[in-house]
């Protein structure tokens, strides 16, 4: 076994030497990152914590809902609630009992880039965990009556979806700006193609997709990188190496300029909208993050709060994010706001953008953000189940090891200049597709443009 | 960076989405399974936060669900409290993982102690806390505390109100004076209470009248509750929110804010000795005042069961629930809370409960099934099942079945087996909410402001582990009572025609 320690200290003593005047002191935390190689050569990067009796596992095989087969969207969606429903021996019933009588937490999801994972066990009931764990990955038994009784809860969760303001303005949105491509459909799936699936697809998404040159594993807790070595062979050991290959093509959202409606009876219209992002590869990454940040990220630190929320009351919540998926870079926002008041929150929205887009930031706006993002980052780092993740998404994302030792310093690193310069290239409001869900006045569809 | 999970339109603004997703993640139940009045049971916040709104689920649940366990008895997290000169009560939770603290003030006050025909006033006040104070400028607390490097929200329930920062463990003087100022000198502006009161109105268009199932919900917490104003909506009704002056919340902040109506809990890397002397220092200049005493409207006897049936547009599937009348962790006579505890989980906590196997597995007739209790309250609480049809099934054959099963239960009994696995659930949550500080904090918080004390939370798993088989059955009988609930069905609107 091979074990690779790196020794990583939390950022927040630099943060505080950068930061403003407010900030005068600082502590220092030490998290430890460990590449552990099992025995059977299986990855993992483990932080180790030894006070509370547990450990929180997340792991993720690349691939996800964007490599449902036409015709069977929702195929993920579907193993990642059927996968636990029995497994080797064990009967669905069997399986969930051996789960709850041990109290372990395990749960699976299906992302559009990713199949994951998480799982959460007391220390001394970890070899069973492991073990099942092992089952559901490597013999889920897809029963029909199992698989049918899953479907129908997907089903009757995808008709509400219709009758959800939420849910049908990502879903529009989606489906506007992809039309040629999987971004474009739900990663839930959708109603023919969940209903088209079966255990012969579930059982073929198992033996291609869950595999092990697809797999990334965070784990954070009660273990020693000995012990959790023997625990991945267990869990992992059995999967196989590779799967077919794929190839999604890399796509821009259309950049439409539309303005969609859809009607439904509701007092309030929930609203969102979008344009090309940068993907999380994309050296100006750190630049569009904290340009966000600044933008519609931040809370009530945010323009977008204080202009829509604070002085005028137009909305509870009003915010911006960067999504960068795989093959595409998307920078999303979104509004609920009644109905009567759709059109003017609109009109304040594109204003900050092109405010941003034409004036970029101040510098004391930059250095509060930059205090903020710096600052806060040990605070998102104090659950193993945080940690866990994170330590997923950074192998996902190809970010190194040692990113969490650097990883502030790339933030420090942005200047005024550089958001100037991305804002003017990036942001576009003409550009912007939106959809309206609800029952707005004085605001009408406008075609492509 | 990767999340959990990371739909498209993630982060904020999703907060039902999270709900949802953190009830999956704990009990293995599929996200669109929740139950379907979860809103009215969770604390109201300030604004959108995704994280924070689970870690309060969790927190809430732990409370709700019962309290767990450790090696050593009686010191299940090993909290330490104190209470300052002003009655300003302290509970320090020392964790020294990571320089952090979360730091929080709790008030024992929320919607329940609100005047009447003001409904949501203590929400609305939880909002103008933001608005500053004599020296701080309406909307900078937040934006201190984000220079600073700490995020910040509010929340408030039927029965607390409650105020919170993640902050460095460095900051912790700053914020505790930033919190301390604003719990006896908030100032805020006629323009700024009215330009508030519109976001209010907004946030009730989001979570209750833009969803079916929240004005649903709120209309069965009405039908539950004769007399006690828990049968109201946290948030307030809407045209009691348009109702609302410059000096109703004035005079709400002026009644209940005061340090021996709060309790103040930090969670994180501190010690007992070394927040003695910063409580003191701010908190504890505060002077004492009075604080009516917490009486609010008893419920007469419930002779006449109750339905609620309500048809929408916005109805998909069919929903069917029923609340039951049950006594609370304060108000029960003999340990019944804690039965009531096991029962939930027994009866309708994930995919083995008794529930789902009979309604969902075996007869087929339902796509999800469960019940929850939520036992973490001042006074008399509800003790819920629900369960949606499967297609095809109508609602007279869906409680038809959960009748028997409930009918089954009383007559019968748990088993020791069911028993003992939910005996190990609810205490392994005392083992995992110790991954999270935010969490740890809540735990007191709701118990301590529903009338519970420190060595009360930490024998809790003591209480768990005594409960019999006996137990769990007299509990049943005492609240699964049809004179004292309310049963509610939500339909598709074409359904009223036929």
């Amino acid at each position: 076994m091979t074990v690779v320690k790196t020794r990583r200290f939390s950022p927040l003593l630099a943060v505080i030497a950068f930061g403003c005047l407010l900030i005068a002191g600082g502590a220092k935390a030490a998290v430890e990152v460990q590449r552990v190689v099992s025995p059977g050569g299986i990855e993992a990067w483990l932080v180790e914590e030894h006070t509370v009796p547990f450990l929180s596992m997340r792991f993720a095989f690349r691939g996800g809902a964007k490599l449902d087969p036409a015709g069977k969207e929702g195929l993920a969606e579907l193993a990642s609630g059927t996968l636990n429903e029995g497994a080797g021996d064990l009967d669905a019933l069997a399986y969930q009992k051996a789960i709850d009588d041990n109290a372990i937490r395990l749960g699976f999801d299906a992302g559009m880039d990713e199949f994951g994972g998480t799982m959460e066990t007391l220390t001394e009931r970890r070899d069973k965990a492991f073990e099942l764990l092992a089952l559901a990955l490597t013999d889920p038994t897809f029963d029909q009556g199992a698989v049918d009784r899953v479907r129908g809860q997907l089903l009757s969760g995808l008709e509400r979806d219709t009758k959800n303001p939420n849910a049908v303005a990502q879903k529009l949105w989606q489906r506007t700006v992809f039309p040629n491509h999987p971004y474009g459909r739900p990663a839930s799936g959708t109603i023919e193609g969940v209903t088209a699936i079966t255990t012969d697809d579930l059982h073929q998404f198992v033996r291609d997709r869950l595999t092990r040159d697809a797999l990334v594993i965070g784990v954070a807790g009660d273990v020693t990188a000995e012990e959790l070595g023997e625990l991945l062979d267990r869990a992992f050991g059995g999967l196989p190496e590779s799967g077919p290959p794929f190839e999604v093509a890399e796509v821009a959202p259309a950049a439409s300029g539309a303005v969609l409606i859809e009607r439904m009876p509701q007092p309030q219209s929930v609203v969102v909208w979008g344009q090309r992002g940068v993907k999380r590869t994309d050296p100006d990454f750190y630049t569009a993050y904290v340009m966000n940040h600044i933008l519609g990220g931040g809370g009530f630190s945010s323009r977008l709060t204080e202009e829509v929320r604070e002085k005028r009351g137009l909305a509870y919540g009003v915010y911006s994010y960067l999504a960068p998926r795989d093959h595409a870079g998307l920078f999303l926002g979104g509004v609920a706001t009644q109905n009567e008041r759709v059109a003017e929150s609109l009109e304040v929205i594109r204003a900050e953008y092109a405010r941003l887009r034409d004036e970029g930031v101040s510098e004391q706006e930059l250095a509060d953000a930059k205090t903020y993002i710096t600052g806060s980052f040990p605070l998102t780092l104090d659950s193993n189940a945080e940690i866990a993740s994170r330590l997923v998404g950074m192998q996902i994302t190809e970010l190194g090891i040692d990113y969490l030792e650097h990883r502030n310093q790339l933030i420090e690193n942005v200047t005024v200049e550089d958001i100037k310069r991305l804002a003017g290239d990036l942001i576009d409001p003409n550009s912007f597709t939106v959809v309206v869900v609800g029952d707005p006045v004085a605001i009408e569809p406008t075609a492509a443009r | 960076m990767t999340r959990r999970r990371e739909p498209l339109f993630g982060g904020a603004g999703r907060p039902i989405l999270t709900e949802r997703l953190a009830r999956a993640l704990r009990t293995g139940e599929r996200p669109d399974s929740p139950p379907i009045d979860w809103i009215v049971l969770m604390p109201f916040f300030r604004h959108f936060a995704p994280r924070e709104l689970g870690l309060a689920i969790a927190g809430f649940l732990f409370a709700a669900f019962a309290t767990p366990v450790s090696a050593e008895p009686g010191k299940t997290f090993g909290a330490e409290t104190f209470t300052l000169d002003n009655g300003m009560q302290v509970v320090v939770i020392s964790n020294h993982r990571a320089p952090v603290v979360h730091h929080a003030v709790w008030y024992r006050v929320g919607a329940a102690d609100e005047p009447p025909g003001k409904s949501g006033i203590a929400h609305m006040l939880e909002h103008l806390m933001f608005k500053g104070t004599d020296t701080i400028a309406a909307g900078e607390f937040s934006k201190i505390v984000a220079r600073n490097g700490g995020s910040d929200n509010a929340f408030t329930s039927q029965d607390y109100t409650g105020y919170f920062q993640n902050i460095s463990a460095d900051r912790l003087p700053l914020v505790m004076e930033m919190e301390a100022d604003r719990m006896s000198n908030l100032e805020f502006s006629e323009q700024d209470f009215l330009t508030e009161r519109e976001v209010v109105l907004e946030e009730r268009r989001s979570r209750t009248d833009n969803r079916a199932q929240g004005q649903f919900s709120e209309q069965i917490g009405a039908a539950q509750y004769l007399s006690h104003p828990y049968g109201l909506p946290v948030i307030g009704w809407e045209h009691e929110i348009r109702g609302y002056t410059y000096d109703d919340s004035l005079n709400f902040y002026r009644r209940f804010y005061a340090p021996n109506n709060a309790i103040l809990i930090v969670a994180g890397d501190i010690t007992a000795d070394a927040l003695r002397p910063l409580a003191e220092d701010t908190y504890g200049r505060i002077p004492a005042a009075e604080v009516p005493p917490r009486i609010r409207p008893a419920e007469p006897p419930q002779l006449a069961a109750r339905r609620v049936v309500m048809y929408d547009a916005r109805v998909a599937n069919p929903e069917w629930m029923r609340s039951y009348l049950a006594p609370s962790y304060r108000t029960d006579e003999d340990h019944q809370a804690v039965a009531l505890d096991i029962l939930s989980t027994i009866l309708g906590n994930g995919p083995t409960s008794r529930l789902y196997q009979s309604l969902v597995v075996d007869r087929q007739i339902a796509t999800s099934a469960g019940a929850y209790y939520s036992g973490g309250s001042y006074d008399d609480t509800r003790f819920v099942v629900y369960a949606r049809p499967r297609p095809g099934v109508d609602l007279e054959a869906l409680e038809t079945a959960i009748d028997e099963e409930l009918a089954k239960l009383i007559e019968e009994g748990v088993t020791e087996e069911e028993l003992e696995r939910a005996k190990f659930g609810i205490q392994s949550l005392a083992v995992y909410s110790r991954d999270n500080l935010s969490t740890l904090a809540r735990i007191f918080g709701v118990a301590l402001t529903s009338g519970a004390t420190v060595e009360d939370i930490e024998r809790w798993p003591d209480l768990v582990e005594a409960v019999t088989p006996d137990d769990v059955l007299a509990a049943a009988r005492l609240v699964l009572v049809e004179r004292q609930s309310v049963t509610g069905m939500l339909l598709p609107e074409e359904e009223e025609a036929s």
